[in-house]
């Protein structure tokens, strides 16, 4: 008898193994470098997000596919008060949390998770501030959240109150972005009744579509769709990251089926893609700018005509073709084309050496040597700073300007270029964090960044653009606040603190088998929503 | 013999406090700060600086991280990386297994191959075997082993479609890590074709780490078994008539032995740089590839432990061998 | 009158060796065709202006990845094809050669005089002096080497000087233990003692009377240095550690050209070719020269 059961559950169990791959759809994506964790909050780089924040966990609001539009996530409905100060949010109800080996929730998702996810962030003497020693919150931080909320109250089980120390407009689509992913405070008690704490960062337990299954370091993360999803349940089965950084592997792994779908692939192959009937080719602007920052302060930069001049010196399109070897386009505004109020009536600077040789004769600019500073690393938004600044440097020539190329290892770079006395133009930029207009316009060109360790590298203060931009922090009506970012835009063209470069393009291949995955303009994987065909 | 060890031991005792001097000095003067790094475009107030410098230990003085870091390290505390913010001894426990299973199966296939070549080779020394394989094994010797990976990743994987890419099993199979080997864990775990899946993900960057040692080993047996060959009391064995199996068998390759095994023991550290090309061609999931990259994002604790860990290894191996040597040499002992 | 007599006997004695070594080097076929590629590569080098047909850097926009002339598509203008920005091959490997023959003699020079100085110090005087020595090279050994080396070059900075300072700094030790151990066994040499005797100062002992004599084994040492200084370079400029684009340096190039390997061979397949038969040719010369010097050191 027992050996008939024991080989009754042998037959069974391999019935289940072999049915499995066959019935289960698995997707496999193959992401380009492993987590940080797999909590969101102390981290800030989007692999990390991609693979806790977006399938594990829910945010009170959420990105609308495929925009940089808020909808309702975990809270249903918000009211904001009259003063912009309190933001009441309606909790949806009969929410699931994840169940793991150690873990069985016992109730829904309520408003103390809320409080939890949020303070746990903002107050250093709550209990799982430091849950890791050493741990810290870069966007609570940088988004200004500890200032900016006076407290969180709960009304009752299913409503939560957030008081605001001043009115910000950004707050909503703040709050969508991964750092403010809500966790389970129950779940959190578990592990600290177990004495594993840490654990919250490595066995994630959250309300998203897809539940945590496995990381192997390094190599693969596995999750299972989430059945008991509050909102669309996920049309496949199992997803699996692959880990693979090497952007070749990536891409013959996906032509060898290995995998459905990879980000970042090498500008080389983008033809070798297009030309394969296997795969397709997804594609659009990144949410993000590249830019050539003049110290605003040092004479003769501290001329808007000089600056105008020189970006009328630089042949912005060799740089796109070269540098970007063609996945970008050319800039001219600071925000780029698929955010909100892009002013698109704006012309740009035409490329014409003999202008601005013109005007710089006219300003008395003579015999002007300058330094430009070129990144050592390469980043989303340029692909090659060392590239673009000999191209440059070869434009400047052609209307007597030398140019001297100087470059720091990376975080001294990052360090130097803020410095108020720093000497030279320099090559940065910047990729979104939340699509709001603000947090390119507000954290790279206002007064308050600019100063030694701001992120307003051309020390550009201008009264009326950072009116402007204030103003339309304050405003909680998209329209009044789309005119408001209009207005800026023309008032940042016509003082040119920046030659603005390029927006690079993102492109995803993927197998033409899946069907429903959307790019995120802010650069998201996410996959609740895609198939794949048998 | 206890004695011949213990005085082994004593002497790394200084040797390992300047392994610790030298991971975490080295790694202090790495240029770059990660507090910036982590800042990114943003830029960062210099108070927030300071505080985040704070909370990570930077702000005291150099020689006092120093002692910090060898109290912790008494206490078999690695420190955190600062990038995932995990234990570096976790980390590196993770993806240790998977860089000891490739330089185990390289050491392995450098032997069983390395070694009867090299054994042939001298007894047919001059023959067509003899120069074929002394010239390929120069050649392997010679050989810049990052382009001798893609080479094999073009045939086989690109152009044969014989192996995986990359990774360490196909993605069908899923079983826990019971021991971390991806070859033992897989037939445990009993799935049909995980074995081989997983070694077929193993046999290219293998072939390719043992390489060198393969060529190194199959000189250095051609070389120590015509030295023993040449000896007085082989020769005397031959010319009393003893069959060649014999004489090769149970005198020649006993003696030739000694060297041997001492050439093995010290590819360890040879495994351990190619491992790090090896893994980064191949993608292999181990503590090469981890190494690298923690070097490029100044990641000090990972860099500084890392270093100190394989360091320690490197040691340690070492010492086996001098204690085999020992104990298979008695002479040794006496000196 | 007799001075010069003990110099002509020198050189005829110095002459003498040469003959011998020569003819033992002579033997051994393998060694005598290293050396002619090796001498080959020196020439290409020292020639490179000369014999390259475009310059290494200049970039054809219209000729992007054109594969070799014999191969489909392939242009006579570019006999080896161009790379992904449409640079010669056959221009960027000829320049390459003096990288990696640059590397090699740097490496060699600064690690064999660095080695044999500490090693001279160590062995001559012992005591204390020996231990820390040797200890510090104990540790400098403990450590992979090429770790050690991207380690040490993400300190100085990625670059060709850097990596090759690492390198040698990583080599170094070899030469001092060598230097030492043969110290060592000469110091107690009737000579040796002869000189001391006749008032020979401790420098004079050292480099004249006692570096001569130990220079076979240093010699052998420094040619499998040099061809391991040209693979540990091409490794950390195929890292990204050693020297930076656009220089044609052949490991460098590898890694520019890794993204192409399923798509154009050549870009990979050459530089990798140029390193093997590189090294190979100083390896073979080194098994030749180890031969010739000392049939004693007859091994591996």
């Amino acid at each position: 008898m027992k050996l008939v059961t024991r080989s009754l559950v042998a037959a069974s169990a391999l019935a289940m193994m072999t049915a499995m791959p066959a019935m289960a759809k698995t997707f496999v994506y193959c992401s380009e470098a492993s987590p940080e964790g797999f909590d969101p909050a102390p981290y800030t780089s989007g692999t990390t997000f991609d693979a806790s924040a977006h399938p594990v966990y829910n945010r009170l609001v959420e990105f609308k596919k495929g925009t940089t539009e808020i909808e309702p996530g975990l809270a249903e409905a918000w009211e904001v008060s009259a003063d912009g100060l309190e933001y009441t949010f309606k909790l949806r109800q009969g929410v699931k949390w994840h169940s793991n080996e150690i873990f069985t929730p016992t109730r829904d998702f309520n408003a103390d998770d809320v409080i939890f996810s949020y303070e746990r962030q903002g107050k250093a003497d709550h209990p799982w501030n430091q849950y890791i020693a050493g741990v810290s919150y870069e966007y609570f931080n940088s988004m200004e959240m500890a200032s900016l909320i006076k407290e969180i109250v709960k009304v009752d089980d299913y409503t939560v109150k957030f008081v605001l120390t001043r009115p910000e407009a950004p707050f909503m689509a703040n709050i969508a972005m991964p750092f403010a992913s809500i966790i389970s405070a129950e779940y959190a008690e578990a592990l600290d009744k177990a004495g594993k704490r840490e654990d919250l960062n490595n066995l994630p337990v959250g309300t998203g579509p897809f539940k945590f299954v496995a990381y192997q370091k390094d190599a693969v993360i596995r999750y299972a769709k989430n059945a008991d999803y509050w909102g669309d349940a996920p049309m496949i089965d199992d997803l699996v990251f692959a880990i693979t950084p090497d952007a070749a592997v990536r891409l013959q792994k996906l032509k060898a089926g290995e995998c459905h779908l990879m980000p970042f692939p090498s500008p080389a192959d983008l033809e070798t893609i297009k030309a394969d009937p296997n795969l397709k080719l997804d594609e659009q602007a990144g949410l993000n700018v590249a830019y050539l920052g003049y110290n605003t302060t040092m004479a003769p930069f501290d001329n808007a005509k000089v600056r105008k001049a020189l970006n009328m010196a630089i042949n912005k399109q060799a740089i796109i073709d070269a540098v970007y070897q063609g996945a970008g386009q050319v800039a001219k505004n600071p925000i780029p084309p698929t955010m909100w109020s892009y002013n698109d009536a704006i012309v740009d600077d035409p490329y014409d050496p003999e202008a601005a040789k013109k005007i710089l004769e006219e300003e008395g600019v003579k015999d002007l040597s300058m330094k430009i500073w070129a990144m050592p690393v390469q980043r989303p938004y340029m692909p090659n700073a060392r590239r673009a600044a000999e191209l440059m440097q070869e434009d400047f020539a052609k209307v007597g300007v030398k140019v001297e190329i100087v470059t720091y290892e990376w975080g001294e770079y990052l360090k130097k270029s803020t410095e108020v006395n720093r000497d030279g133009a320099v090559i940065l930029g910047w990729t979104g964090d939340n699509g709001d207009p603000d947090n390119f316009m507000g954290v790279l060109l206002s007064c308050a960044a600019a100063g030694e360790g701001g992120a307003n590298r051309a020390q550009w203060c201008n009264e009326d653009f950072s009116a402007l931009i204030s103003q339309a922090k304050q405003t909680a009506d998209v329209a009044e606040r789309t005119r408001l970012y209009e207005e800026a835009q023309v008032i940042f063209k016509d003082q040119a603190p920046w030659a603005t470069l390029g927006h690079s393009t993102q492109y995803v291949p993927m197998s033409n088998k899946v069907s429903g995955f959307v790019m995120s303009p802010l650069g998201d994987f996410t996959f609740e929503a895609v198939d794949i065909a048998e | 013999m206890i004695r011949f060890i213990l005085g082994k031991l004593l002497y790394l005792v200084p040797t390992f406090l300047g392994i610790t001097l030298i991971a975490f000095s080295f790694v202090r003067v790495l240029p770059g700060d990660p507090v910036l790094l982590m800042a990114g475009e943003r830029g960062i107030t210099p108070e927030r600086h300071a505080e985040l410098s704070a909370q990570l230990g930077f702000d005291r003085p150099i020689w006092q991280q120093y002692f910090d870091f060898l109290g912790r390290l008494l206490q078999g505390d690695l420190g955190n990386s600062l990038v995932t913010k995990k234990p570096v001894l976790t980390e590196f426990l993770a993806l240790f297994p998977a860089t000891v299973e490739l330089g185990l199966v390289a050491i392995v296939i450098a032997t069983l191959v390395g070694v009867p070549v090299g054994v042939i080779a001298a007894i047919r020394r001059g023959s067509w075997f003899d120069q074929i394989s002394m010239t390929g094994a120069l050649v392997g010797f010679s050989m810049p082993i990052f382009w001798w990976g893609l080479l094999l990743i073009i045939l086989f994987s690109g152009i044969l479609q014989w192996t995986p890419v990359s990774g360490r099993i196909s993605l069908m199979y899923f079983f826990p890590q019971v021991t971390g080997f991806m070859l033992i864990d897989s037939l445990l775990s009993g799935q049909k074709g995980a074995f081989a899946s997983a070694a077929s993900h193993l046999i290219l960057p293998a072939v390719v780490l043992a390489t060198i040692p393969l060529a190194v080993i199959a000189r250095q047996t051609r070389s120590a078994m015509l030295e023993v060959m040449g000896e007085d009391y082989v020769r005397t064995a031959r010319a009393k008539g003893l069959p060649q199996s014999r004489v090769v068998g149970v005198h020649a390759l006993r003696n030739a032995m000694i060297p041997v095994i001492t050439t093995i023991g010290l590819q360890v550290g040879v495994l351990m740089a190619g491992a790090i090309l090896t893994e980064t061609i191949f993608s292999w999931p181990g503590i090469g590839k981890w190494m690298i990259d923690s070097i490029s994002r100044r990641d000090y604790p990972v860099v500084q432990s890392g270093l100190l860990l394989i360091a320690g290894l490197v040691m340690l191996v070492n010492l086996l061998v001098d204690l085999t040597y020992g104990l298979i040499n008695p002479r040794i002992r006496h000196k | 009158m007799s001075d010069t007599a003990v110099k002509l006997s020198d050189a005829a004695i110095r002459r003498r060796m040469l003959a011998d070594f020569w003819f033992y080097f002579r033997q051994n076929r393998g060694a005598v065709a290293g050396m002619w590629v090796f001498l080959a590569l020196v020439l290409v080098a020292i020639f490179a202006p000369l014999i390259a047909p475009h310059d290494p850097t200049q970039q054809y926009r219209d000729a992007l990845l054109v594969p070799p002339v014999w191969q489909e598509g392939g242009r006579a203008g570019f006999l080896l094809g161009t790379d992904a920005v449409g640079r010669d091959m056959l221009s960027r490997l000829i320049y390459g050669a003096q990288f990696s023959l640059f590397i090699g003699i740097v490496v060699v020079s600064i690690a064999l005089v660095g080695g044999i100085i500490v090693g001279l110090l160590a062995g001559f005087f012992g005591g204390w002096v020996d231990t820390v020595i040797m200890r510090v090279m104990d540790v400098i050994l403990a450590f992979p080497s090429l770790l050690l080396a991207l380690v040490l070059v993400a300190i100085l900075g990625p670059g060709l000087t850097n990596a090759m300072i690492a390198i040698a700094i990583v080599y170094q030790p070899h030469f001092a233990r060598l230097t030492r151990a043969a110290v060592m066994g000469e110091k107690a040499r009737e000579y040796v003692t002869a000189a001391r005797v006749a008032g020979a100062g401790n420098l004079r002992l050292m480099f004249k009377t006692i570096l001569p004599n130990c220079l076979a084994p240093l010699i052998v040492q420094a040619t499998l240095s040099f061809s391991s200084a040209v693979l540990d370079s091409a490794a950390l400029g195929f890292l990204g550690m050693g020297a930076q684009p656009p220089a044609s340096e052949w490991g460098t190039m590898l890694a520019e050209a890794r993204e192409f390997i399923l798509r154009a061979w050549w870009v990979v397949t050459l530089p990798g070719l140029a390193i093997l038969t590189s090294v190979l040719a100083i390896n073979l010369m080194g098994d030749g020269l180890r031969d010739a010097l000392d049939p004693k050191l007859k091994r591996s």
